[in-house]
């Protein structure tokens, strides 16, 4: 494994506005290309985390994204640096068409018209929807959504890619077809999610949160024998390693 | 929908349609040659989009009586300086002449400016015009409000659709009372879900490096059709000085 630390955490402690605690004195580090999970119960504080990789929110305690320290003067440079996919498309997609939706980053980021146009046929190409330029994101499925979401933030050719929950509220195909997709990108990804064959699929380390703490960081190898931690969070262990050998079978090998 | 009209850049109808109302409003009520005129212009480029006519009639109609219903009152007022006034023979009522002008200017002149606009956009899509609006340097401000309007209302309805559907399906619908306390809660939520939308899609915005500022659109050159088209305003601003 590359050596070179791009995320930093230490001591991060979070509270929203009405006081309430969700993330409490979390360490974290992550290498360049290293692909980690982030696992935990509803309310365990994952999106929050997430949040704090590109300085949308800013906790007590030390954040350094790529040897920047996360606070104001920085923002605009790690936001270059770092993609955030919400977990909720419709948060993210917020232009008339699918083409200005994906453009947004590029235009923000100040790149020639042509260099945009590449970019979006580019990113739409790798999330498989070549020719929805025109399509308005109200009239696309949960799927196209979730895709158009992932293509908005690889048109930025971010270094970190932080993916909230990206298969939620997917069928089941829905949900291959996405995790073969992202299984393509070679950034360092982090991924929120509940999609435990996801995790064994895409990522080589876990990290456990449990009401705002982080009570476990251990490579999936690790994390399926662990059965008292997977039981802990609600899944059935017996599943996760029979999906486990079965990857491992397929020779299914992580990038 | 397909045509020549609807094919045309978003940019040329809208400067096109911003011209027949502005030579519409700045006509004098008396200039029926000019009201015709710009009647038979509109109408042609309906038949040209091929739109059927007594659809766009119906939709200038439905929002022509709120013009109506308030112009409708003036010939009835009474003029300091008295003109020709028409009685009623009725409780001493009387109208007025010149206020049986200005119902005609306002109600011609609504008619004319209301078609313009729903002669746009049943031709273009919300998505074009913004865009076109945008190219013509618009205040940035109206459409990016226009263009969250546009993707967010629906999507707010989808919201109030569900929950009218959950609420339905608890059993809804026994005292008035009762329901009105509901329609609020509902309500209430309703904006409450939209403010937290609000906060997220900034949050998403601001991920994609977004400072106050929106990016600017891409602007195509006109093609041979649009300049056509175009050529419709001097024709349009000649006759109104000819025949005015």
């Amino acid at each position: 494994m590359n050596a070179e630390k791009v995320i930093e955490i230490h001591g991060l402690s979070y509270r929203y506005p009405d006081g309430r605690s969700v993330l409490k004195e979390i360490d974290l580090e992550i290498h360049r290309r290293e692909s980690v999970a982030i696992l935990g119960p509803n309310g365990a504080g994952k999106s929050t985390l997430l949040y704090h990789l590109n300085g949308t929110l800013i906790g007590e305690g030390r954040v350094e994204i790529l040897g920047l320290l996360a606070e104001k003067k920085n923002l605009r440079e790690i936001r270059r640096r770092v993609g955030v996919v919400f977990q909720n498309p419709e948060d993210q997609l917020f232009c008339p068409t699918v083409f200005d939706d994906v453009a947004f980053g590029p235009l923000n980021l100040g790149l020639p018209p042509e260099e945009v146009k590449r970019r979006v046929a580019k990113a739409l190409e790798g999330v498989g929807l070549t020719g929805f330029e025109e399509r308005s994101a109200h009239h696309l499925s949960e799927g196209e959504k979730k895709r158009v979401a992932l293509a908005t933030i690889l048109a930025m050719d971010t270094e970190i890619l932080a993916l909230d929950e990206p298969t939620d509220n997917l069928d089941p195909a829905g949900s291959r077809s996405l995790v073969g997709r992202i299984r393509l990108i070679h950034q360092t990804k982090v991924i929120v999610t509940h999609h435990l064959p996801l995790v064994l699929e895409l990522c080589e380390r876990a990290v456990l949160l449990e009401e705002g703490k982080k009570i476990g960081d251990l490579s999936t190898d690790a994390l399926v024998k662990e059965r008292d931690l997977l039981e802990r969070f609600g899944f059935d262990a017996e599943l996760a390693q029979w999906w486990y050998g079965r990857m491992k079978q397929s020779g299914g090998s992580r990038p | 929908m397909d045509s020549v009209v609807h094919r045309l850049d978003a940019r040329a109808k809208i400067i096109v349609f911003l011209t027949f109302i502005l030579v519409g409003v700045s006509t004098s009520p008396s200039s029926f040659p000019v009201f015709g005129l710009l009647a038979v212009g509109l109408v042609s480029i309906a038949l040209a989009a091929r739109l059927p006519l007594g659809h766009l009639g119906k939709k200038v109609l439905k929002t022509l009586p709120f013009v109506f219903f308030v112009a409708l009152s003036i010939p009835f007022m009474k003029r300091e300086g008295g003109g020709v006034e028409y009685s009623l023979g009725f409780r001493g009522m009387s109208i007025s002449q010149s206020g049986l002008w200005i119902l005609w200017n306002v109600l011609v002149k609504a008619s004319l400016s209301i078609f313009s606009i729903v002669l746009l956009y049943s031709t273009t899509p919300f998505p074009k015009l913004i865009k076109g609006m945008e190219e013509l340097h618009f205040p940035r401000i109206f459409t990016v409000l226009f263009s969250f309007m546009y993707r967010y209302s629906f999507i707010v309805i989808d919201e109030m659709q569900r929950m009218k559907r959950a609420r339905d399906s608890r059993g809804f619908g026994e005292k008035w009372l009762w329901q009105a306390k509901t329609i609020g809660h509902m309500i209430g939520t309703l904006f409450l879900r939209s403010f937290h939308r609000g906060e997220m899609v900034y949050r998403a915005m601001l991920s994609r490096g977004y400072d106050g500022t929106m990016p600017d659109a891409f602007a195509g050159p006109f093609g041979r059709r649009e300049i056509l088209f175009l050529s419709l305003i001097p024709i349009i601003i000649l006759l109104r000085i000819l025949f005015a």
